[in-house]
């Protein structure tokens, strides 16, 4: 048993970093670098926008980092090789997609990834697809192509400013492998919310210290760090046994990693981190949006109260 | 990553399972809680009977993944648990095994393999329980032996123990980390009485130990003097390791029984109750990967198991109390009756969020040395 990641999956993981980081401080004010990456560029100016005309996103997909995370391969990477994929597995699929909700990318990455091989030029990342979850599409008025099509949908005023959506009247069955590499977004934004509130709590200072002396911060930190580890080890799981049971547990802890994690790193930053000038609310808020796909965590506890009794 | 085994360890994993249900059924029925005599001889005849079958060493020599194997199919075949060996084999053992002379070692190890000695563990004191290294049992030198003064607290099996892994002060001048020695103490050694004390799940589980000029031989000195707190971080990491795995599955087989219980009583209709049992499996689900993973690192690292095992325990100590709380709702006002299954365990499960360094100290070790957050208040 060597459950622990290859010298291959560190490396797949370092390019997706890099890709998504440098990006991230280059160009896309919105996306924020990931840990060893270069210094954090959040400009709030381009939100403030948003929060005018809600329901009315300014937002243009990145065109650019779609067809970039395409050379990447990051749509097809579970394509087989002589599908123009890199034929790898959940695993990579999975780490790849930690990596992105690490960075916060905004963009119907899942529907695209999915639709990788059925649709288009989603596997190159030319073809931006979007797709209904449950009673929700994300990014609809961006995407080239919607899957299965929606019918009657009605934009929302989304939560999330960087996450445009839209209510459709007929409920979509969840896929598995969405509520998988879901969950690996959900875990990739807890890890950053732990990171950025053990950041702050070093450098801010109040009673003479920092504040990450106080037991009372220092014990938040540590809560954040215990759940996504103990995330980490089910989403991981979950990848290697692709068990629906597995998956289900790996989605709850996910689920509860990124929004605790986010209010708790909140909470660390005090009254900024209540406004829009630091990002942490995009954090809590692209957490949410993400816990209601897939059925929401209903499903996932009903099912694993079910896989008690059989 | 992979969560396949290798054939080797699968080829282990069988004969043990054929080992376990050949002799299982032989064993005697599980002893009181409150006799003690009777447990110590339960629980060393486990020890021996491991020992003739060659299993004895596993959580010594084996790797990380063997032991995981050994925990995992002893706890599933419901055979005894490591008992009042607990310190020998899991702490004083090794500890020895790491820091003692050949001479130390050839004394104290085989009759821990054989079962044949039993360790408890003198670490705590009434002022200094999570601040381990504010103790002041004192020993001073007299010719060949340091004659011991002071009192130890939650010294388990200490009635029925051998040896005592006992940590005094040898240097009360030096700050309070250094100026600490570990001493093997004999228990039937004069000056030292023995207080049983009643735990909250009704159970003389511990004891208190007080110590009035007892002589313990320098020889029996592990590592070198005012160095104690070296070794017992070494003693402390392995507490850390695998020693939660039979727990972990254990925990999952209660949850299973209990939503057969519900299944039975009718509580299962409530959605609510069904969706938090439902949680738990996610919980515990993720505790075993976690396991898993955390074995699998001390065997790529090839060494001693690390300050990982606080994430591990901090989660552990919370999902069992839940455990056992849910097993309260499911059974409802009988929840009240200590004769009903789970429900003594429910108590007993409230010390696992302070035993082995509380989850306070636990959650500052994180922050401090997994964050880097500054030492503080």
């Amino acid at each position: 048993m060597r459950f622990q990641l290859t010298e291959e999956q560190r490396a797949l993981q370092a390019a997706v970093r890099g890709v998504v980081g440098r990006r991230s401080s280059a160009r896309s004010s919105w996306l924020v670098a990931p840990r060893g990456g270069a210094a954090d560029v959040y400009n709030p100016a381009p939100l403030q926008g948003a929060a005018a005309q809600p329901g009315d996103s300014q937002f243009r997909l990145d065109r650019a980092l779609w067809r970039a995370l395409g050379d990447l391969g990051f749509f097809s990477l579970r394509l087989p090789e002589a599908d123009g994929g890199a034929g790898l597995g959940l695993p990579e699929a999975v780490l790849a997609f930690e990596e992105a909700g690490r960075a916060l990318v905004p963009g119907p990455l899942l529907a695209t990834h999915l639709a990788a091989g059925e649709v288009e030029g989603a596997a190159t990342g030319e073809t931006v697809v979007a797709a209904a979850d449950g009673r929700l599409v994300e990014w609809m008025e961006e995407a080239d192509v919607v899957r299965p099509g929606a019918e009657g949908a009605v934009p929302m005023n989304s939560v999330d400013p960087l996450t445009p959506l839209h209510r459709v009247p007929a409920p979509a069955v969840p896929d598995p492998l969405g509520i998988l590499l879901t969950a690996a977004e959900q875990l990739g934004t807890a890890a950053r919310a732990c990171e950025l509130a053990v950041q702050h709590a070093r450098t801010r200072e109040q009673f003479g210290q920092p504040i990450g002396a106080f037991q009372a911060v220092k014990h938040l930190c540590a809560q954040m760090l215990v759940r996504t580890e103990v995330a980490r080890a089910a989403v991981y799981a979950a990848a290697v046994t692709a068990d629906r049971v597995d998956i289900a547990a790996a989605r709850l802890l996910a689920d509860e990693a990124a929004e605790r994690g986010a209010r708790d790193c909140l909470q660390v930053h005090g009254g900024m981190g209540f406004t829009w000038e630091c990002e942490v609310h995009l954090l809590l808020k692209r957490a949410r949006v993400r816990a209601q796909r897939g059925g929401g965590v209903t499903e996932s506890e009903e099912l694993l109260a079910a896989d008690l009794v059989t | 990553m992979d969560l396949s085994y290798t054939s080797e360890e699968e080829e282990f994993r069988a004969r043990l399972r054929e080992w376990l249900g050949k002799v299982l059924p032989t064993l005697p029925p599980k002893p009181s809680p409150d006799d003690w005599p009777a447990r110590r001889a339960h629980d060393l005849g486990w020890q021996r009977m491991l020992y003739d079958a060659g299993y004895a060493d596993v959580h010594w020599d084996a790797s990380p993944t063997t032991r995981l194997i050994f925990l995992e199919e002893t706890e599933k075949a419901g055979a005894p648990y490591v008992g009042a060996n607990f310190v020998g084999l899991l702490h004083a053992g090794p500890t020895i095994a790491a820091e003692g002379t050949p001479e130390q070692r050839a004394r104290w190890l085989p009759p821990i393999l054989r079962g044949e000695e039993v360790w408890c563990q003198g670490f705590s004191e009434p002022d200094a329980g999570s601040d381990l290294a504010a103790l002041r049992t004192r020993a001073r030198r007299d010719g060949d032996d340091y004659v011991v003064s002071g009192s130890k607290i939650w010294t388990s099996h200490a009635e029925v123990a051998d040896w005592c892994e006992l940590l005094v002060r040898t240097d009360p001048g030096a700050p309070k980390h250094r100026g600490i020695t570990w001493l093997a103490m004999p228990m039937n050694a004069p000056g030292i009485t023995v207080r049983p004390l009643r735990t909250l799940a009704g159970s003389a589980e511990f004891a208190e130990v007080f110590l009035d000029d007892v002589r313990v031989p320098v020889t029996n000195r592990v590592g070198d003097e005012d160095d104690g707190w070296r070794v017992t971080m070494v003693t402390l990491s392995f507490e850390r390791g695998t020693a939660f795995v039979g727990e972990v599955v254990a925990c999952r087989r209660v949850l299973g029984e209990l939503a057969a219980e519900a299944r039975r009583n009718g509580r299962w209709d409530d959605s609510a109750l069904r969706r938090r049992l439902g949680r738990l499996n996610a919980e515990f689900r993720a505790l075993w990967r976690l396991t898993q993973w955390n074995v699998s690192e001390a065997e790529a690292s090839g060494g001693v198991p690390g300050v990982g095992g606080s994430v591990f325990k901090l989660s552990y100590s919370h999902a069992r109390q839940e455990l056992y709380d849910a097993a309260a709702e499911v059974l409802g006002p009988d929840s009240l009756d200590l004769g009903r299954p789970w429900m003594l365990d429910r108590l007993s499960a409230l010390s696992y969020t302070i035993a082995a360094g509380t989850s306070q100290i636990q959650r500052n070790i994180v922050a401090e040395r997994i964050l880097g957050l500054p030492k503080g208040r």
